[in-house]
């Protein structure tokens, strides 16, 4: 256990040795901030909760970033320290091979959680100091909802690229295969299944079956979390028309995307014993 | 041979093969405590699969393999990595941390107590630059730091792959020194390189491999003796003398005329002090006399190119 610590601390502090933590956390806040103003620009008088619209806009933006941080930050994770020649050494070292991967995964995710919460915190704070919000009556729940569900966003990405880390023989292959799940899971899926729902072909597929195709990927977990799991950002985001037996609990959400995370790491520690060195 | 008890490295008739490669056939060889053996051979003889056998990266196709008496790959080897110190052969090191950062990292990992390593550091001349980032270290440099973290925990059994590859003459001195102090202290030594001309007399052993095998093993003089090579005496002398030695020492085939003064004789290693006593008798005719031994260049090229002799009868 002291040495998956170990491996996590060193990744941490590499994170912010090579300034990787300061820039993701101005980019995420930067890109949270002006999101946010102009999203809140619009609403103008209404009971609608200003976090609610802030929460809204940056779900959209978390959806496209956090999972490309979060494999930019993973994707040569054992195939870096390969090609450094440190792997044969580290693994000279009594520790095992799951080790590695967990501490890996642990550092990575700490530094993913720092970006977002301090990322998205410097922006939801900036906007109640400026505005005429005061910040306690501010709904906090949704936006913790949306620092959580991001964090947890991003662990999935650094479990995916991680397990990518493993399989590949060279961080070029590595950083492709990172582009391509990235394009698939943000993009390509998303596109697919509005094409086929939106063809003739929908007719064979239930209501209750495209849901859960929808589900099975993460991102789109994701987005269901946070848009249609209040009733504020429900109405905002154009959720608020589903019927009772359209959404999804919260708690399956969640599952699902600790499921993500778990998975790839079992994958991961499998497919790292088998790695010929 | 040493009793078994003795041996911290231990290969017998191992082999490991790739698909259809075989890296390693019938390796059988053993390293005692406090003995150093140096694995000689070109890219791609098999040392590093032999250095990854020894570490438990990989598994014997076939034989056997103990590293303190136990099967690296084993779950009971973990707690024995402690004792075990690595350098890998091309090895860089995360740039962003310090030379003593990285030390303390690889210290935590081996569970050793926190400290500062300002020793360690001292012992590779880098405690200038501990506080440096290895980013801006040069190849030495981080060649030196890894020796360092090798010697972290004062190892039982140090596996250096290439040690020196990139190092000045002095610097690597200063390997040797060390490798030399490590065995004082009770360490065994296997380094591995592919220029023997590197190696010191700190080394006991050469083994060198050819395309997976094992084709020599043995103190650096007997494998000189083994493949024939013959000693040189160079002399200058005037040339009435040059003459007379070349009379006294007899076969005319073994003396050649460099140039005018210059007499070299090509003799077997073994007769080599019978012919310094006949040429001394002109001793005050003699300006200079330089004996040069077969290099080991030449030793290891007839090792590599022919078949001779074996590793077993050594």
């Amino acid at each position: 256990m002291s040495r998956i610590l170990v491996l996590a601390k060193k990744e941490v502090r590499d994170g912010y040795r090579n300034r990787w933590i300061i820039l993701m956390t101005l980019v995420l806040a930067t890109l949270a901030l002006v999101l946010s103003l102009l999203g809140s620009a619009p609403v103008g008088t209404t009971n609608i909760s200003p976090l609610a619209v802030t929460v809204v806009s940056l779900s959209s933006l978390s959806i496209f970033f956090i999972p490309l941080i979060a494999l930019l930050l993973s994707y040569d994770s054992i195939v870096g320290e390969e090609e450094r020649g440190t792997l044969t050494l580290l693994l000279s070292h009594p520790i095992s091979k799951t080790s590695i991967t967990l501490g890996k995964f642990l550092g990575q995710f700490l530094i993913l959680s720092f970006v977002i919460v301090v990322g998205y915190g410097a922006a939801v704070l900036a906007l109640s100091f400026g505005g005429d919000i005061a910040i306690d009556q501010l709904q906090w729940s949704i936006f913790f909802k949306l620092l959580y569900s991001s964090i947890l966003l991003g662990g999935v990405f650094l479990a995916l690229g991680i397990l990518l880390s493993i399989c590949t023989k060279d961080r070029g292959t590595a950083a492709a295969y990172a582009i391509g799940l990235w394009l698939l899971f943000v993009v390509l899926f998303d596109m697919a299944l509005l094409g086929v729902l939106s063809s003739t072909g929908s007719s064979f597929i239930s209501d209750e079956a495209a849901k859960w195709i929808m589900l099975s990927n993460p991102a789109d977990a994701y987005r269901m979390f946070n848009l249609a799991g209040s009733s504020d950002t429900a109405v905002l985001s154009g959720m608020s028309g589903l019927r009772d037996d359209q959404g999804v609990p919260n708690g399956a959400l969640l599952s699902l995307l600790c499921a993500w995370i778990v998975v790839p790491l079992m994958a991961s520690c499998i497919l790292f014993q088998r790695k010929s060195i | 041979m040493k009793m078994d008890s003795q041996m911290v490295m231990d290969f017998a008739q191992v082999s490991k093969t790739y698909g259809k490669v075989k890296a390693l056939e019938d390796i059988t060889l053993n390293l005692a405590k406090g003995s150093s053996v140096a694995l000689v051979g070109h890219n791609g003889a098999g040392k590093s699969t032999l250095i990854k056998l020894i570490l438990g990266l990989i598994k014997p196709s076939s034989g056997r393999v103990r590293v303190f008496r136990q099967e690296p790959t084993s779950g009971a080897f973990n707690p024995l990595r402690c004792k075990i110190g690595y350098l890998p052969e091309q090895c860089l090191f995360q740039k962003s941390l310090t030379g003593r950062e990285t030390l303390i990292f690889y210290a935590q990992l081996k569970g050793l107590k926190a400290g500062k390593f300002n020793d360690s550091l001292e012992r590779v001349d880098l405690a200038a630059a501990a506080d440096r980032k290895v980013g801006t270290y040069s190849k030495g440099m981080r060649q030196r730091l890894g020796v360092a973290q090798a010697l972290l925990g004062a190892p039982e059994l140090l596996v250096l792959d290439e040690p020196t590859s990139g190092l000045d003459p002095i610097a690597r001195q200063n390997i040797y020194k060390i490798i030399g102090e490590e065995k004082e202290r009770g360490a065994s030594v296997l380094i591995s390189s592919h220029v023997l001309t590197e190696l010191d007399d700190r080394i006991d052993q050469v083994a060198i491999l050819n395309k997976g095998k094992l084709t020599a093993m043995g103190t650096i003089p007997i494998l000189r003796r083994k493949v024939k090579m013959k000693s040189e005496i160079i002399l200058s002398a005037p040339k009435l003398v040059i003459e007379q030695i070349e009379k006294s020492v007899g076969t005319p085939r073994d003396c050649t005329r460099k140039r005018d003064g210059v007499l070299s004789i090509s003799c077997d290693p073994e007769n080599k002090i019978a012919i310094l006593e006949k040429i001394m008798v002109f001793g005050a005719g003699i300006e200079n006399i330089e004996i040069q031994e077969p290099s080991l260049e030449l030793v290891y090229n007839a090792y590599s190119n022919s078949n001779i002799g074996g590793a077993q009868d050594v």
